[in-house]
């Protein structure tokens, strides 16, 4: 364990020092700002457009909030997934993990230390920069999310298996493929996850079984919509109205317990087989 | 060759038992260094390693010779359980090397050396160490900076440096959690003369502290110098191994003498077969000759009245000698 804290405390330094947090740190600061803007003229907007009722504005604030928050775990996702791409097969490539690989240590050791390492980085970033995004709502136009904990924790479950992908892959094919794949099939899953929901709202079954399906095979647009249903005020959807479940930035429903243990089996299944690639593969 | 072998096979059996019997394993003299024995590696149709076994005894220099492609880093490789050989087994230090455990005191210097660009030398030996589960004082990992010449770099970026640093960086890192066997694989490729030199003297300190080191190397002189066995690859086997008396051969003596009767032609022939052409005599002297062969043979001489114009030695070269083995494989096949 101690060879895989070790690891982990060396990934994180990577990202400090590679500069990765302060280009995340100047990212997140512009959207913060931008949805601070956004928010403030919120309020404001019952001057020319007629007085909203309170429903309208939580409908609208609940909205925006998932809206940004998408645009955080998009960050963290293309950040993590860029992170994790390079440091399997990248460090073998360079020849770092020669040094490495040849002191006293398990090859499952050291890339638990990396998987902690980028896990720590990766949630710890979503749930800093979400529960930031929280509170400039709080500001602007004082709305509270239901269960910001539980909403926040499903963005860094997604971040993590959306980099636990990414290790796998940059396990097996080069650092920069890896990268791309990993955001590509993040975008995919969302992208199908949508055309689901609207498959769902218009009542075509085989539409809507893409979600699912989508959903089951990469479990981030999953616990995505898990979160948005944590952030989002329960009386926006009523206020929709029925037929506009298909809408991307609203949750029709809560995250099933049973989708969240998939999701846990879904990133051992994962991690293992990283593992076994891993602890075969010639350096 | 032939000694060479029976010590291969000493230490073959003598290991054997070491591993059935792990327990007592405490109990048995040191085992050896490195022990590997029919090491096979293929990658894809072209076979890099066949068959090659060898040992490096405690506080033995070995070196590996061979040409290009020979798979003297596969073999590295494989001892340090880098790349999985297809068949054969290996011990390190007395432990089976797919125990982690057997790289707990070994310092590896990779052909490949790259370290973390974004850490400090300092730090890059911090983290060897913490990785070795060693306890090295801070004093000690500044002296094995100082050791390498980067005491005046220890706070820079890594990924400044040139490669020649870099090879150093990699040369303390091999030697900074108080290794018992070093591996070192074409320590010297990016060093200028100093540095080699530097490397030369720094494997001639391990070996007098009792250090095994494992050295591939090109460059045969910087391997006769410092080595007291040598293992020679060619096309993934052993084409030849053992110390360098018995690899360089019968040495012989060249006289020029005068005044030589069958008495004395019958004394030059109890020292070694000899030769004659006019009034050179070359002897061949045996492999295991203790050094008084020839300064007896010459007082004898002297002492039947023979002049002795001139005494000189004749030695194969290593260099000489591995042209030879290669050459004499590649008719071969």
């Amino acid at each position: 364990m101690s060879t895989a804290l070790t690891i982990a405390g060396l990934t994180l330094r990577e990202a400090m020092r590679r500069r990765v947090v302060w280009a995340l740190l100047a990212l997140t600061v512009v959207l913060l700002a931008l949805s601070a803007w956004g928010f403030s003229k919120l309020v404001g907007l019952d001057t020319e457009l007629g007085t909203m009722t309170s429903g309208e504005a939580r409908l609208v604030a609940s909205l925006l909030l998932n809206l940004i928050m998408f645009g955080l775990s998009l960050i963290a996702a293309i950040g993590t997934a860029f992170l994790a791409g390079p440091t399997l097969s990248g460090e073998v490539e360079s020849g770092q993990a020669l040094a490495i690989l040849a002191r006293p240590v398990r090859r499952s050791s050291v890339l638990l230390g990396k998987w902690l390492g980028l896990v720590a980085f990766g949630g710890g970033y979503v749930v800093l920069a979400g529960l930031a995004e929280i509170l400039v709502v709080r500001v602007a136009v004082g709305y509270w999310p239901p269960s910001p904990a539980a909403g926040l924790a499903l963005l860094a479950g997604q971040t993590v298996v959306l980099l636990t992908l990414a290790l796998l892959l940059s396990s097996v094919v080069s650092p920069m493929a890896s990268g791309i794949i990993a955001v590509g099939l993040f975008g995919a899953t969302w992208v199908a996850g949508v055309v689901g929901g609207i498959g769902g709202a218009l009542g075509n079954d085989g539409v809507e079984r893409v979600g699912t399906v989508s959903r089951v095979i990469l479990p981030t647009d999953g616990l995505w919509r898990g979160a948005m249903n944590a952030f989002q005020d329960p009386i926006a959807l009523v206020q929709m109205g029925p037929g506009e479940g298909g809408f991307p930035f609203l949750s029709e429903a809560p995250l099933a317990p049973a989708y969240l243990g998939w999701a846990v089996l879904w990133v051992a299944v994962i991690w293992g087989l990283t593992a076994l690639s891993f602890s075969r593969r010639d350096i | 060759m032939g000694s060479a072998d029976a010590a291969t096979v000493r230490g073959v059996t003598s290991d054997t038992t070491a591993a059935s019997a792990a327990a007592e394993l405490a109990a048995l003299p040191p085992s050896p260094a490195v022990w590997c024995s029919g090491l096979r590696k293929r990658y894809g149709r072209r076979t890099a390693v066949d068959d090659v076994s060898f040992s490096v005894a405690r506080g033995e220099v070995l070196g590996l010779l061979g040409p290009n492609g020979a798979g003297k880093t596969s073999v590295i490789k494989m001892l340090l359980g880098l790349v999985r050989p297809d068949a054969g087994e290996v011990l390190l230090l007395g432990r089976r090397s797919t125990d982690p455990r057997s790289r707990a005191a070994v310092g590896y210097l990779p052909e490949l050396f790259r370290y973390q660009p974004w850490l400090t030398p300092t730090e890059v030996l911090d983290l060897h160490v913490r990785l070795a589960r060693v306890d090295v004082p801070a004093e000690e990992r500044r002296e094995c900076l100082a050791l390498v010449g980067l005491t005046g770099r220890a706070g820079d970026r890594v990924g400044g440096f040139s490669k020649g640093m870099q090879q150093r960086l990699g040369l303390a890192v091999a030697l900074v959690a108080r290794p018992e066997l070093v591996v070192l694989d074409e320590p010297t490729s990016a060093l200028d003369p100093i540095g080699r030199v530097d490397v030369r003297d720094l494997v001639l300190a391990l070996k007098s502290r009792g250090v095994a080191v494992l050295l591939n190397s090109h460059l045969i002189g910087e391997v006769e110098r410092v080595c007291d066995r040598v293992v020679i690859l060619d096309q993934g086997k052993v084409a030849a191994s053992g110390t360098l008396a018995e690899l360089l051969g019968q040495r012989e003596v060249r006289l020029r003498l005068a005044g030589v009767d069958g008495g004395a032609e019958d004394r030059l022939r109890a020292a070694g077969s000899t030769t004659r052409s006019g009034d050179w005599f070359t002897v061949q002297l045996t492999s295991d000759d203790d050094g008084v062969t020839v300064p007896d043979l010459v007082r004898d001489l002297v002492g039947r009245g023979v002049r002795v114009h001139a005494v000189e030695p004749v030695r194969i070269s290593l260099e000489e000698r591995l042209l030879g083995i290669l050459r004499h494989e590649e008719v071969e096949p």
